[in-house]
């Protein structure tokens, strides 16, 4: 080999490493935030400001989950306490989103308020999730990643391809882009294929008529909700197990899911899920 | 007892009165019209009837039973269906998933439904893949048929079904609805085409600021010279 393919090839390691590996996980991080923002849009019509907050709460159950299992020794080795106790903190997360329903939205959409009215309503769910989250965990940064660190090190790729620029691949990251894809396609199958998706859709396309054939609009929501609680929670464990948790820094991500929600409008579509993960990804 | 029966409805938007005392009755196999000028409270009968705007007094019987205290969803699972003026269909799904969600609350094999209704409207099977926004409209009058017959319904409930469509796709549409009735439901639909609209119709109402006004055959309302001066123009 010349010299000249083993420097492109140096490049690329160096940009897979410092970009592209980077940017995937973040990007899928988001993703699953913005789909949350999105199916919210649909279904419910509004733009859900509480959406960081509740990625907060529910990262704020992963870690007091995950703090409470290692302190009891039960881990397995390798994988990331966080990770086992997601279903747990999802089950929470439902709790706490379907009560603020109960609590708030639903008497919005029961006077059938304009859309503004329910967004400004969702500021105020925002500040008093926000609060909880301080509250409980104070401002300081949280660290709550164990288990394997890396896939393979800068180290270990650099002895293997005897490349001078190396590769590392964390843990965190494989498993943040692997559940993201996941999810992404689940969420798409759901809505393309079951009826209860494809009911979902009916209802976020015409209410009226979805009431007329027998959709009941109470369901929809509750499983909005659910879908939403379930998306929220395993964005910000797998942010926080990225990279770290802090208040303040997990709220600013509403504004960053609601600008990779242009893509909303695509979401019904055949391609829509698709092209919002590679949007945002990209 | 009719097997459809509005009885003495009185209803209100707000503080505005729309219905006084108003009746309706349809038999199965029967197609009824609702006529009149607009704003007498036709369609507003039929969402009484439908229970998507409670009565301040009167009653809704199907077969005899008593249905006003019934939520919407269970007076669909009834049988009653209806067919919206406009937003009858759901836009951004295929005609397919719009049959499958109008048999949305049926538990049993919906397939052989939605191949009844392809057989009763061919073009349909052609565009199944296609969304219903794409469709004309006439075609999505047809899907919006097509919905509302996926629950088998005993009774259908037309609100406009011709508004805003060429007098060919018009005369397309009654036939349609003819066959339903022959097919033995009981159809009640609220028409602003008078004429044609009684000319097929086995009973007429004329509703005037909610009232009943005239009730007939549809062949005596055309003949009634009153009704021809007010509404038929001459």
């Amino acid at each position: 080999m010349t010299s000249d393919s083993i420097d492109i090839i140096n490049a690329f390691a160096l940009l897979t490493n410092f970009v592209i590996l980077p940017a995937l996980s973040y990007g899928s991080q988001l993703a699953l935030g913005a789909l949350a923002v999105t199916l919210v849009y649909s279904v419910l019509r509004f733009s859900n400001f509480a959406q960081g907050d509740s990625m907060a709460f529910g990262t704020m159950i992963v870690i007091l989950l995950t703090g409470f299992m290692i302190s009891r020794g039960w881990t397995i080795s390798g994988i990331p306490t966080a990770l086992l106790v997601i279903p747990i903190a999802i089950v929470f997360t439902s709790m706490y989103l379907l009560t603020m329903d109960r609590l708030i939205y639903r008497h919005y959409r029961k006077i059938k308020a304009k859309s503004i009215t329910i967004v400004m309503s969702s500021i105020g769910v925002m500040f008093v999730t926000g609060g909880i989250v301080r509250f409980v965990l104070g401002a300081t940064a949280q660290k709550f990643e164990d288990g394997e660190r890396f896939i393979f090190s800068v180290r270990e790729f650099k002895a293997y391809t005897g490349l001078e620029q190396g590769i590392a691949f964390k843990t965190s990251q494989f498993l943040t882009i692997t559940i993201a894809f996941l999810l992404v396609a689940f969420v798409f199958y759901f809505l393309q294929k079951t009826k209860t998706g494809k009911a979902m859709r009916a209802y976020s396309d015409n209410k009226e008529l979805a009431l007329l054939s027998g959709i009941d609009p109470d369901k929809m929501v509750q499983i909005t909700w659910l879908l939403v609680a379930a998306l929220t929670t395993i964005a910000g464990a797998l942010y926080g197990l990225d990279k770290g948790f802090r208040t303040s820094t997990i709220s600013f991500i509403t504004l960053t899911n609601f600008c990779l929600c242009h893509c909303r409008r695509y979401w019904l579509s055949n391609w829509g899920n698709c092209r919002c993960f590679l949007s945002c990804i990209f | 007892m009719a097997y459809l029966e509005g009885k003495n409805l009185v209803a209100s938007y707000g503080v505005v009165p729309i219905l006084h005392e108003c009746s309706v009755e349809v038999e199965k196999g029967e197609l009824a019209v609702i006529v009149g000028p607009n704003g007498a409270g036709k369609s507003t009968v039929m969402r009484v009837l439908l229970g998507m705007l409670e009565a301040t007094s009167g009653s809704v019987t199907l077969d005899g039973k008593d249905i006003s205290m019934l939520s919407t969803q269970d007076r669909i699972s009834h049988g009653l269906a209806f067919v919206p003026q406009t937003k009858n269909v759901f836009p951004s799904m295929t005609v397919e998933e719009n049959l499958q969600m109008g048999g949305f609350i049926r538990q049993d094999d919906i397939n052989k439904t939605i191949e009844e209704v392809y057989a009763l409207f061919p073009i349909l099977y052609d565009k199944r893949k296609q969304l219903a926004e794409q469709l004309s409209g006439g075609q999505r009058q047809q899907v919006a048929f097509g919905r509302a017959m996926m629950t088998k319904p005993s009774i259908m409930l037309l609100d406009e079904p011709t508004a805003g469509v060429s007098p060919i796709v018009m005369d397309e549409i009654f036939s349609n609805i003819l066959d339903v009735r022959n097919a033995g439901m009981a159809v009640l639909m609220v028409e602003q085409n008078a004429q044609q609209a009684l000319n097929i119709a086995d009973k007429g109402y004329v509703l005037v600021s909610g009232r009943n006004e005239h009730t007939g055959t549809g062949k005596e309302l055309i003949n009634n010279p009153e009704v021809r001066k007010k509404f038929l123009g001459g």
